[in-house]
């Protein structure tokens, strides 16, 4: 991991900005969480000394001790039951999924029970459990772990779903999630665990249910999260070139979905185009471009369009670069939203 | 050797044969006192005739389904009395007599079969999780509770229930494993009542018995006659003693019979014979007790018919109020999937709500 300044806890020392890594905001809001509340536990696979595959909870075992921040056995619904049960007790777990598609084996516990549980006692039990996975490409990983499963969790009532963009925001969102009464699924772009910013971290921000708009713009709207929020900004640079003036999104929250941000967006701009790595049948693009059709269609100049991923198994590593959503691809669909018509 | 002393006794222990005289194989079991006997014994029959009553209500169509727990009524009632207080029990749908005998009132408990709600109960009043469907995953929250009791100094613990079918989940094996590593004060307690639905447990596990299971993972496991309610009650509480003095968790293994089809809705006609389940009528954990409690003379005929009358009671009030229509609100649906309802969740409500306005207006 790059080593790079992390502001020491305090909020006075918070003032300054320092460029940061995401992996290390991760880690500064997870011991931020754990000096704020007792009753927050972190664990999962490799989490304890080696402080995570990637890190992120590097230090920490050290820092507050092994029964806050403890190795699990390699058991994914384990992880997860026992995090079930342990919120039923008072307590705030926080787990590690160490990859994407190895966090399956705990999507019994994640949709039948996590999810659920407040619904099935009517509001009784709440399970304020944050699950943590490292999702997507872009990293040169083999298989099976590179996965983008937003949408198997999206797709689940009861679920909050959130995915930050940027470092700062990544710590945010992290505190904001443990602070949450709900079950979190917290995805992180594990491609932008190293990408830096110059910024002050802070747990004070936009609440954990609101898209933000990261750049401004009077032509297209486009719609981004998680990895795909750099690529999206990079994008609208290039577009400014060819005289487009694109807005950006960062969703931040998968679910709940921000309809009111969206809305006011596309409804001014009049044309929108959604970004993610997943593949697109089906896929998360789908129930955006649904819902603004429905809220916003009177405002349309150009269907709403979608770049994604191909419907295909994620490729491996040589070949990944094809599969991946990038700047020319976004252009291409910027240039398909039919400006011919403008003024007709 | 370790392994010498995780292995399960050979023959199910016995506290209580099934003609009511001293079991001959009672291990290291502690014989309960005679106040636990009377109320083992309470319990048992209040909870046949509440079994019994919702066996009819279900199909009467009162309840959209009931899994009958007959049969096993020892090992409902011996586990539920043998917790403490401040313990936690963790059910599956075919125990509903431990959640009755453990103080959930009778209506609640069969909110979730009655169709009312998922579940009927508050979990915290009585220390009762929600009845789980789905098999085997209650280990892991018993275990995680168990273990959060623990980080927290609490002095607490979770008692699991499930099946013989369950076990072969993967979910028990983890629950199994994290217990032992963290030595969890959980109790693991498998009626094992012969068939996971129509699957007899010899196509179930090669195992030599599913309490020597617990040798894999490091957890003392007990073998059990799950018809005798004082062995049942005894081994319990043994194993709630040993996780509440950090001992980790036990493994129990209770041989019983489901002498009920799976559910109302299933024939166990197709897969079991008419003469097994006479064989197990004659191992009645009732009668059994009852025997007992008459020789040692703590039972009589006048205390014998008090309890009836109680039980009819009971059956009563569970047949009146299961006849009152529910009062389901739909405008509910939408109030617990979060902690506060989305934007989205209050659209839905509202057009839920229009629409049964409208429905309302347009009646005659």
């Amino acid at each position: 991991m790059t080593t790079v300044m992390i502001p020491p806890a305090g909020d006075t020392a918070r003032q300054v900005p320092a460029p940061v890594t995401m992996a290390a905001a991760l880690n500064q809001a997870l011991a931020d969480s754990l000096a704020a509340d007792d009753r927050v536990v972190v664990f999962g696979e490799d989490v304890g000394a080696l402080g995570g595959v990637f890190r992120i909870t590097d230090g920490l075992a050290g820092k507050f001790g092994e029964h806050r921040v403890f190795d699990t056995p390699i058991a994914e619904s384990g992880i997860v039951g026992t995090a079930i049960g342990m919120a039923m007790n008072g307590l705030v777990p926080v787990v590690e999924m160490q990859f994407d598609a190895f966090a399956y084996p705990a999507f019994e516990q994640v949709t039948s029970h996590l999810a659920k549980l407040r619904n099935r006692t009517r509001g009784r039990v709440a399970l304020p459990v944050v699950i943590r996975v490292p999702f997507g490409g872009g990293i040169g990983g083999v298989e099976h772990h590179s996965d983008s499963s937003e949408a198997y969790y999206t797709h689940t009532p009861g679920l909050r779903v959130v995915t930050p963009g940027t470092p700062a925001d990544a710590y945010l969102l992290l505190r904001e999630a443990i602070r949450c009464p709900d079950p979190v699924i917290f995805l992180e772009p594990k491609r932008r665990y190293w990408s830096k910013e110059t910024a002050v971290l802070t747990p004070d921000g936009p609440p954990i249910d609101r898209a933000v708009v990261r750049r401004t713009g009077r032509d297209v709207t486009l719609i981004a999260y998680g990895g795909m929020v750099a690529t999206a900004l990079e994008a609208a640079e290039a577009a400014a070139e060819e005289d487009w003036d694109v807005e950006v999104i960062d969703l931040r929250s998968l679910s709940p979905f921000d309809d009111q941000t969206l809305t006011e967006s596309v409804s001014r701009t009049g044309r929108a185009v959604i970004v993610h790595e997943a593949a697109g049948f089906a896929g998360y693009g789908a129930e955006v471009a649904a819902r603004l059709t429905e809220q916003c269609f009177h405002y349309l100049e150009a269907p709403i369009l979608r770049v994604t991923g191909f419907d295909i198994p994620y490729p491996p590593p040589r070949l990944e670069q094809y599969h991946l959503p990038n700047t020319d691809r976004i252009l291409d669909a910027i240039a398909r939203l039919q400006w011919e018509d403008e003024g007709a | 050797m370790v392994t010498q002393r995780l292995l399960p006794s050979a023959a199910p222990l016995q506290l209580i044969d099934p003609d009511g005289r001293p079991g001959q194989n009672p291990g290291g079991l502690t014989f309960p006192e005679p106040d636990v006997l009377i109320s083992l014994h309470r319990g048992m029959v209040l909870g046949r005739r509440f079994d019994t009553q919702a066996t009819v209500l279900a199909k009467q169509g009162r309840l959209a389904v009931y899994p009958s727990s007959r049969g096993q009524d020892a090992c409902q009632v011996g586990a539920a009395l043998a917790l403490r207080g401040q313990d936690w029990l963790f059910p599956t749908y075919r125990d509903s007599v431990a959640i009755l005998t453990r103080g959930v009132d009778a209506a609640e408990t069969l909110a979730l079969l009655r169709g009312d709600w998922h579940c009927g109960y508050d979990p915290y009043e009585r220390r009762v999780a929600p009845q789980c469907t789905p098999l085997a995953t209650n280990t892991l929250h018993a275990v995680g509770l168990a273990h959060a009791a623990t980080l927290q100094a609490k002095d607490q613990v979770a008692l699991v229930l499930l099946g013989d079918g369950a076990t072969s989940e993967g979910d028990a094996h983890e629950a199994l494993n994290f217990a032992a590593l963290w030595k969890a004060p959980v109790v693991f307690l498998v009626q094992n009542n012969g068939y996971a639905i129509s699957v007899p447990l010899a196509k179930q596990s090669a195992a030599p018995t599913l309490a020597a299971k617990g040798i894999g993972y490091g957890i003392p496991p007990l073998l059990i006659d799950g018809n005798d309610a004082a062995a049942v009650y005894a081994a319990v509480a043994a194993g709630v003693e040993r996780a509440a003095t950090g001992g980790g968790p036990t493994l129990i293994e209770a041989i019983t019979y489901r002498v009920e089809a799976h559910t109302n809705a299933d024939d166990a006609t197709r897969y079991r014979t008419d003469d097994e389940v006479r064989g197990w009528l004659d191992r009645d954990p009732i009668a059994r007790l009852e025997a007992y409690l008459r020789a040692e003379r703590l039972l009589d005929d006048e205390a014998a018919s008090r309890l009836a009358a109680e039980a009819e009671q009971l059956a009563a009030d569970v047949r009146d109020r299961m006849s009152t229509e529910a009062s389901a609100d739909p405008a509910e649906l939408f109030e617990h999937v979060y902690a506060r309802p989305t934007a989205a969740l209050e659209r839905q409500r509202a057009t839920l709500l229009a629409e049964l306005e409208e429905l309302e207006e347009s009646a005659p």
